[in-house]
């Protein structure tokens, strides 16, 4: 484990780079090989991140690349924790439910607050709001004036 | 059975049923008695919490955290408190940390308590509900004598605790330890020789120690699958590794396991609080970083500086320095975390919550296709959901 960081630049190049702060090591992924990384991280038997702390995402609508998605991963194996994170130009970016099962309630909230898309999800709906809600309160530009109108439950139904 | 074609039908458990602990629904696909599939829906709280807290400053924020695992307010404040310190980059004096240790293992004593008289309730045990409240009545009292409130206590503050101890409480608490082992006890008789329990509870909802892992599951279920993880010992923090306690597992996962890890678990805290109180370090209780903590107000209203400091921290709340935090702590459910972004200014920039019983409620929906449907009343219980803290 104390290799991790030569590991991943051998495997990965250019295409990653690292943060440590406050004792927390982060580690960003260029967009276009974050699956492959995430899935590397879980499966080679040196890093062995088997356990998906948590996924979310923060919004900076000022960069050029709008969404910061951020996952928290756990090694039971070598009791390591960190910080994955990738910056994406536009909302859409594949769901990791095939390595993690756990992701899929998390992933959906995400899309529910910031209306990221995870592509190959097997249920992409809402979770905590209903599927009429407009817009997604989470985004640093959802004004928080919006007139929210109620759920109608009737068709909240199907 | 295999000549004759049966339908599905679908049942809605929920949102409002006593059984489900909360504002929880869960449509059930029936075949006869038999759960074929289980679709939980959530959202019925929903509060917005993360968003309010961005348009709040660090200080105000935190009294939303007492309202997301309302059972066990002060787990949740020590979860948000520690994330903010990480971030300012301070330690609370020692004296302080233990308090936060013993009072955050009496709000999970209690939190464990209503679930235990709930669980045991839907199981179809009336006297344990009125003992496990009897208890539970007399920690909130203790609790009420140290922080002012019964529940939604914010008691702790950045760089330290409201307040000291009030005079003569550690015997009072010690006390009441001495009297809570006997009374779990005699719950513990009428449960565990009870052959109706064993059937009800040993082998039903089996949730396979692997599936926990890859669901995200933590706290009390996982560690009834059989894997001790628990942050108290694996990121220790606030003193925790002063203590000596044991991490209580099960064996299969069922929800016998879940039902003795909890009970054990209350027994755990009570080694900690006992050590606790006898080793508490004399000393301050906040710290003396008038740039964090407001000053006591007999100097506010004497030196210039002190007021400056007090008008500041309370008008605008503390500058925070750039960055970004991950820190949990083991909550009454499992693991609680806090993600802070911080851009610099008084309000932070994003915050998000880890809510455990939100990843443990998923693993619902792989637990429960194959058992019957009373036994998904059981196997909700076990589970221990909160519906404050999973919508937030």
């Amino acid at each position: 484990m104390e290799n991790l960081k030569e590991i991943l630049k051998e495997k990965f190049g250019e295409k990653v780079s690292f943060k440590e702060e406050r004792g927390e090591l982060e580690i960003i992924f260029s967009e276009d090989i974050l699956f492959d990384a995430l899935k590397f991280l879980r499966e080679n038997p040196f890093l062995f991140f088997d356990f998906l702390i948590d996924l979310t995402a923060v919004h900076y609508p000022k960069e050029e690349k709008k969404f910061a998605i951020v996952y928290h991963l756990y090694s039971f194996k070598f009791s390591k924790r960190i910080r994955v994170k990738s910056f994406l130009e536009e909302p859409y970016v594949k769901s990791v439910t095939s390595i993690w099962k756990g992701a899929s309630w998390p992933e959906r909230e995400t899309y529910d607050m910031f209306g990221i898309h995870f592509y190959d999800h097997p249920n992409l709906k809402r979770i905590l709001l209903w599927e009429k809600f407009p817009g997604f309160p989470l985004r640093k530009d959802f004004d928080m004036d919006t007139e929210i109108p109620n759920p109608d439950f009737s068709e909240i139904e199907e | 059975m295999k000549y004759f074609k049966t339908d599905t039908i679908e049942l809605n458990l929920g949102p409002q049923h006593p059984a489900t602990h909360g504002v929880l629904r869960i449509k059930l696909h029936l075949d006869g008695e038999m759960i074929v599939k289980a679709e939980i829906l959530i959202g019925y709280l929903h509060r917005g919490t993360e968003k309010i807290m961005e348009n709040v400053n660090y200080i105000q924020a935190m009294v939303w955290t007492d309202r997301m695992d309302y059972l066990a307010p002060i787990l949740n404040n020590f979860a948000y408190i520690l994330a903010v310190e990480k971030l300012l980059g301070i330690t609370p004096p020692l004296r302080a940390q233990y308090i936060r240790v013993i009072l955050a293992e009496f709000s999970r004593i209690a939190s464990h308590l209503v679930w235990l008289g709930t669980h045991l309730l839907d199981l179809g045990f009336m006297t344990p509900l009125m003992y496990a409240f009897r208890e539970r009545e007399k920690i909130l009292d203790l609790l009420e004598e140290v922080t002012g409130q019964r529940m939604n206590n914010s008691f702790f503050r950045i760089g330290g605790v409201g307040a000291d101890l009030p005079d003569g409480w550690e015997e009072r608490a010690l006390n009441f330890l001495e009297d809570f082992e006997k009374k779990l006890g005699e719950i513990e008789k009428m449960v565990y020789e009870n052959e109706i329990f064993i059937l009800r509870t040993k082998n039903v909802g089996i949730l396979p120690v692997e599936l926990a892992i890859e669901l995200g599951v933590t706290g009390p279920p996982l560690r009834g699958s059989g894997l001790p993880y628990d942050i108290r010992k694996f990121f220790p923090y606030s003193s925790y590794d002063h203590f000596e306690f044991k991490i209580p597992t099960g064996e299969i996962g069922d929800v016998y396991d879940r039902f003795f890890v909890r009970v054990e678990e209350m027994k755990q805290s009570k080694r900690i609080i006992k050590q606790a109180i006898k080793n508490l370090p004399q000393g301050d209780v906040l710290l003396n970083d008038f740039k964090i903590v407001p000053p006591p107000k007999e100097k506010v209203y004497d030196g210039i500086e002190e007021m400056i400091h007090h008008f500041k921290i309370i008008s605008e709340g503390i500058k925070f320095p750039k960055g970004e935090v991950y820190m949990s702590c083991e909550g009454a459910k499992g693991e609680l975390g806090f993600y802070i972004v911080s851009d610099g200014t008084n309000k932070p920039y994003r915050v998000r919550i880890r809510p455990p019983s939100f990843y443990n409620l998923q693993a619902l929906e792989y637990v429960l296709p194959g058992n019957l449907l009373q036994d998904a009343i059981a196997i909700i219980g076990s589970f221990d959901p909160v519906l404050g803290e999973i919508d937030r």
